[in-house]
């Protein structure tokens, strides 16, 4: 039905199709802090409602199962990578929804920075400090979506 | 999904707010004397408890006015809402 990963910047809900047929889907975040560990109902039908919205045919497909997560999300949607304000306390954290897929990378660029005592000079730019310094990855605000 | 006794509309869904974060944030100064790193902390730093949270919120499609909830985040629970001006209520719970 569906051979390509679809992602639509208007409403950010992405889908694929996995091998035994089934639709793969998610979409944006609570609009408040949460630990509740459960799907927030208002989210949910902003999902869904993207989904039907983008594909009416799948508007008839029943939803088979949800799942929750705690999201971290930084003020430039981007990651903390490299040192804290605490010696020997290192940060690899603030992926957002961006973390399945980009994650191997980032600990192989925490991992050289452990090995070396010094930033990879990719992950250099998403050092803490950005926030002091002013040089922010990503200005989030304008954008209005992560990514 | 939350139902948010608005102090001007009464009881609406969530949908008709707007959450915009922890209130009571106090802006340093005077700005001559504000270091980068007080910049920092008052423009990106934010409390992320788990439990009691003191939250500005407005009712973006009602009244478009602002007020203040103390919210459980694990429950999602409301406490206590009340108005911008007042102080921030006192944690009973841990």
């Amino acid at each position: 039905m569906l051979d390509v990963v679809s992602w639509s910047l208007s409403t950010g809900v992405y889908i694929s199709q996995s091998d035994k047929g089934g639709l793969v889907f998610g979409g944006g975040l609570d609009h408040y802090p949460s630990y509740a560990q459960r799907g927030n109902l208002a989210t949910a039908i902003d999902v869904v409602g993207a989904v039907a919205e983008t594909y009416p045919s799948f508007g008839r497909v029943r939803l088979l199962r949800h799942w929750a997560g705690i999201v971290d999300i930084v003020h430039d949607s981007s990651p903390l990578i490299g040192e804290t304000p605490l010696a020997g306390l290192y940060m690899n954290c603030g992926w957002g929804t961006g973390g399945f897929k980009a994650i191997p990378a980032g600990g192989y660029l925490l991992a050289h920075h452990l090995a070396t005592g010094r930033p990879h000079p990719i992950a250099a730019p998403f050092h803490l400090d950005r926030f002091r310094t002013g040089a922010l990855i990503d200005e989030a605000a304008g954008a209005g979506i992560a990514h | 999904m939350l139902l948010i006794n608005c102090p001007w509309c009464g009881p609406r869904d969530e949908i008709e707010f707007r959450c915009a974060g922890q209130s009571h944030i106090a802006r340093p100064g005077p700005y001559d004397r504000v270091s980068d790193e007080e910049w920092a902390r008052y423009l990106f730093y934010r409390k992320n408890p788990k439990g009691l949270h003191s939250e500005r919120w407005l009712h973006d499609v009602g009244c478009r006015q602002w007020f203040n909830i103390a919210r459980d985040t694990r429950t999602h629970e409301i406490k206590v809402i009340y108005a911008m001006t007042d102080p921030k209520p006192e944690e009973s719970t841990p």
